[in-house]
Formats: C-alpha cells, structure tokens, sequence
C-alpha cells in the first residue's frame, strides 16, 4: 500500500497530474476549440523540464492523433488529449490507432459537439466515437479520472487497444476537489516499462506498418480486432484489481453500483450525474422507496452480460442518456441498455431520458421527479414509454 | 466456422507485414491488360527506363538492359514514354489486325 498526498485540484489538472507521473515518451497536441487544459499543464511539465517527454505541437487534431500513431508504431509510450470538436477532428485516425492495435492512452473532457455552438458538458463526443475500436472508461470524478489514467496504460499496453479516459466537460474538468496521489515511484512501478511487440525503428526487424488491406483479408485482421476487444475486459479487471491492492483504492468493478442489489428501482446514468443521484437514492431510501443506481464505467467493451444480470428482474429502469443518437430511439445508454437485456430472464419496463445535453444543469430535485415517474408509470400500468424523451426541456401550451 | 478458434488468431496484430522485401511475393504482371517489349539491338543502355519503372520489372545483366520481368511488369507503359524517341528499344505490341 502507497502513502498518499491530499491535494485539491481540477479535473483537468488530476489527468494532467497523471500524465506527468506516467511520463510518456511523446504527447502530441494543438490548442483547438475546445480543447482541454490537460495538454496546458502537460506543455508547462514537458518545457520545465519535469517530464522527459517529447511534446510535439502539431497543427490540428487530425495531426496530433497521427503523430501519436507514428509514435507508438516506432515503439514509444505515447498520449494525446482531445475534448468534443478535437475529438472529431480526430475520427478518421481514432480508427487507424485502434486498427493498428496501438496502445495509446487519451483522456477526453466529453463536451458537446457543436452545432449549435456550445462547448458545454455532455457526452455526444464519446459516444459518437464508440464503435472506433478504443475501450472506453467513463469517469465520475477527479480522483476516479486520475486513478482511471494510470490503469489505461496498463490496460492499453495488454490489449494493444487505444483507451479513452472520460470526464464530465467543466463540471469535473475544471471544478477543484480534495483528491489523493500517488508518489510518482509507485505510479512508475505500477505502469512500468513500454515494451512494444515492434518498432518502426527497429532496423534489424523492417516491417510495415498499416498496409493496403483488401477484400481477401481485411476481414481477418477486423476480427482479430473485435476478438481483441473482448478479450480486454479481463485485462481491464485484472489492471483494476491490482490497483485497488497496489494503491488501496476501491477495485472499480466494470460499474459502480449503488444500493442495487436489493434495489426494486434502479437509475442508469454515466458520469458527474451517479454524483447528484446518489443523495437522492437515500432519500428515497429513508422515505422506504428500494431504489438503487447502476453508474456505467467500461462502456467499450460493452459488458451487456454484467449488466443485464445487474438489472434482470427489477420493477423498472431509467436509462439516462447525455446524449441523443437522433435516432428516434433514445440514447446510446437506452439502446444499449435494451439490447443487453434481450436475453435476460425477466426484463423490466424502462424508460429512457436524455437529459443534460449541451451543460444543462439536473438537479438533485429532478432526479427524485425522475425516479417519482417511473414508480407511478410502473405502479399504475401505463407504459414507461409515455415518459421518454427530453427531460427539462421548455413546453409550451398548444394555442388555441 | 469451426467450433473453436485459435485466439489471438495466427496473424500479424493490426495486419502490420512483419518482414522486408514481400513485393517480391507479388506477382503484378497478372495486371497488365499488355506489355511493352525491349529491343536489345537499339537499346543504348541509358536506364531511363530502369529508373523509372515503379515495379523494377527491368532486368539487367552485365550492367546491360537485357528485358522485361513480365512477372513483375504491369504494363503502365512508363518505360515507353521515358526510352528516348531517337532510340524507341521499348515498344507497345502493335495492334492485332
């Protein structure tokens, strides 16, 4: 067990905080709109010589993303951090990382993704980017983010996936909270050595790297990715329990759940959010209403089975979504949520909610409506359904 | 499918190509719809055309070019357009009758 050191920091100064600790070889960024305060204080530890690390200034996002695939195919440990806009800007190279099996480690400050401009909280970001082939840790605060950052490179490096390290944009990101660290021995000795399968600079070994792939046998290397993904939630596990012994910290588990097990009622929701509810669930608790949550952490891989014998069986479910597949069939949470419960013995009415989308606050107040709706929707008969959509949002009466 | 798979299956992660020199393993002179044909009597040696041939199909002995790789050359014709106009070793097959 580690000694640790209180601290109050930001979101963004916790992964920051860990990416100096992890000490990568080479972090590559641009300052676009929005990015993230991570890559600043990372600049600042890299020019004051605190970090041995190679920070190349790029010019777009789409560039830091290929330098830091360059880099990891030539054997070096290497980072990026990215938010909304940037994330997008990095799309066609998320799938180049995550094809070519590199183990690159980004955080990302989930902020909405413009239009209409806001630069606000939510998690349209990630969620569009889920099916790029990187695993996916959503986060519910800073010390969870900083914790989090130093398992990804463990898990990343096991997999050979690239992993996206999540927090709520502002609310976690730039909001200080008493937190602990790690001295920077024990997170060295935790994520120790980068040793690649291979390197472009291994002039002994020339090999290519992301060559043509056409129909013959493109479709082997592609399960060979999606064998590897499954393959990775044992991995995330294995990073998880070694660091709740190493560091004593919580093991982390593949969510976080609330009161759930004895739970009639329980409340599906990613991020900060777990945070406003969990108050609420012991209110009702107290007033003998049997509610629980279920906070969503691994999202990629999808643990459908964990989560369906989490939830199989209760009265009923609220699916938060922080963001909208514009679909017409609730969020990537609600669907998700749904498709893992197929197959389970007993699935129960449910009823899905996008909510928070572009900053909008939800209040403790609201999360008790919410839980209030679905008792009666499932108490009463009617169909939970009826109460699917956007939450909070403005209505107006129909004119006469 | 078979009931059990090898896992991680028997490829190179990621479909890197995990050694040098595998072009050789490719035999490109299946492309060509037709190909060229070298006049040992009027070429001159110049290596134009070696040095631009994208498949190095351009054999060469004794420090002479002496042909073409039909294995290898997939007929982009490159080599015509580069074998000087006053020597024209390097030719199109002429049109069928």
């Amino acid at each position: 067990m580690v000694q640790t050191k209180p601290a109050a920091l930001t979101g963004n100064e916790a992964m920051a905080e860990a990416m100096r600790q992890i000490n990568p070889d080479v972090v590559a960024a641009y300052p676009i709109t929005p990015q993230t305060e991570i890559v600043q204080i990372f600049a600042d530890f890299a020019a004051n010589g605190k970090v041995k690390t190679q920070f190349v200034q790029v010019e777009s996002e789409h560039s830091a993303l290929s330098a830091v695939v360059g880099a990891a195919a030539s054997g070096a440990r290497a980072m990026t951090a990215t938010s909304s806009n940037g994330l997008a800007y990095m799309w066609e190279i998320l799938y180049i990382a995550s094809s070519l099996r590199l183990p690159v480690v980004m955080p990302v400050i989930n902020r909405t993704l413009s239009g209409n401009i806001n630069i606000h909280c939510d998690h349209s970001d990630t969620m569009g980017a889920r099916d790029a082939g990187w695993i996916q840790i959503y986060c519910e605060d800073a010390q969870e983010a900083y914790d989090s950052m130093i398992m990804a490179v463990r898990i990343a490096e096991r997999a050979r996936l690239p992993v996206m390290v999540m927090t709520d944009g502002f609310i976690i990101s730039h909001c200080m909270t008493d937190m602990a660290l790690y001295p920077d021995e024990a997170v060295r000795a935790f994520v120790g050595e980068f040793k690649p399968r291979y390197s472009l600079f291994d002039l002994d070994h020339p090999i290519s790297v992301g060559p043509i792939d056409l129909p013959d046998w493109y479709m082997e290397h592609k399960e060979q990715q999606s064998l590897a993904m499954g393959a990775s939630k044992p991995i995330v596990l294995e990073a998880q329990k070694a660091f709740a012994q190493d560091f004593g910290r919580k093991d982390y588990g593949l969510f976080d759940a609330y009161r759930l097990d004895d739970a009639e009622y329980a409340m599906v929701v990613i991020g900060s959010t777990a945070g406003t509810a969990r108050p609420v669930v012991d209110a009702l608790r107290a007033q003998g209403r049997k509610v629980g949550l279920l906070r969503p952490r691994l999202f990629r891989p999808f643990p459908a089975a964990d989560w369906a014998n989490a939830l199989s069986g209760k009265k009923g479910i609220v699916a938060m979504d922080r963001s909208d597949s514009l679909a017409d069939f609730g969020g990537p949470v609600a669907q998700h949520l749904r498709a893992a419960l197929y197959d389970a013995p007993f699935r129960p009415p449910m009823m899905n909610l996008i909510y928070g989308l572009g900053g909008r606050e939800i209040q403790p107040e609201e999360i008790r409506q919410i839980f209030e709706n679905l008792f009666r929707h499932v108490e009463t008969g009617a169909s939970p359904r009826s109460t699917s959509g956007y939450w909070g949002v403005r209505e107006w009466p129909v004119k006469e | 499918m078979s009931e059990k798979k090898a896992f991680p299956p028997p490829l190179s992660e990621g479909g890197h190509i995990p050694d040098a020199g595998t072009s050789a393993h490719y035999k490109t002179g299946g492309w060509a719809s037709k190909q060229p044909t070298h006049d040992a009597k009027k070429c001159i040696s110049c290596f134009l055309c070696w040095v631009c041939c994208p498949e190095a199909a351009i054999r060469v002995e004794n420090q002479k070019v002496v042909g073409i790789d039909y294995e290898y050359c997939k007929g982009c014709g490159i080599c015509v357009k580069n074998c000087p106009p006053k020597v024209q070793a390097l030719k199109w097959p002429e049109e069928g009758v």
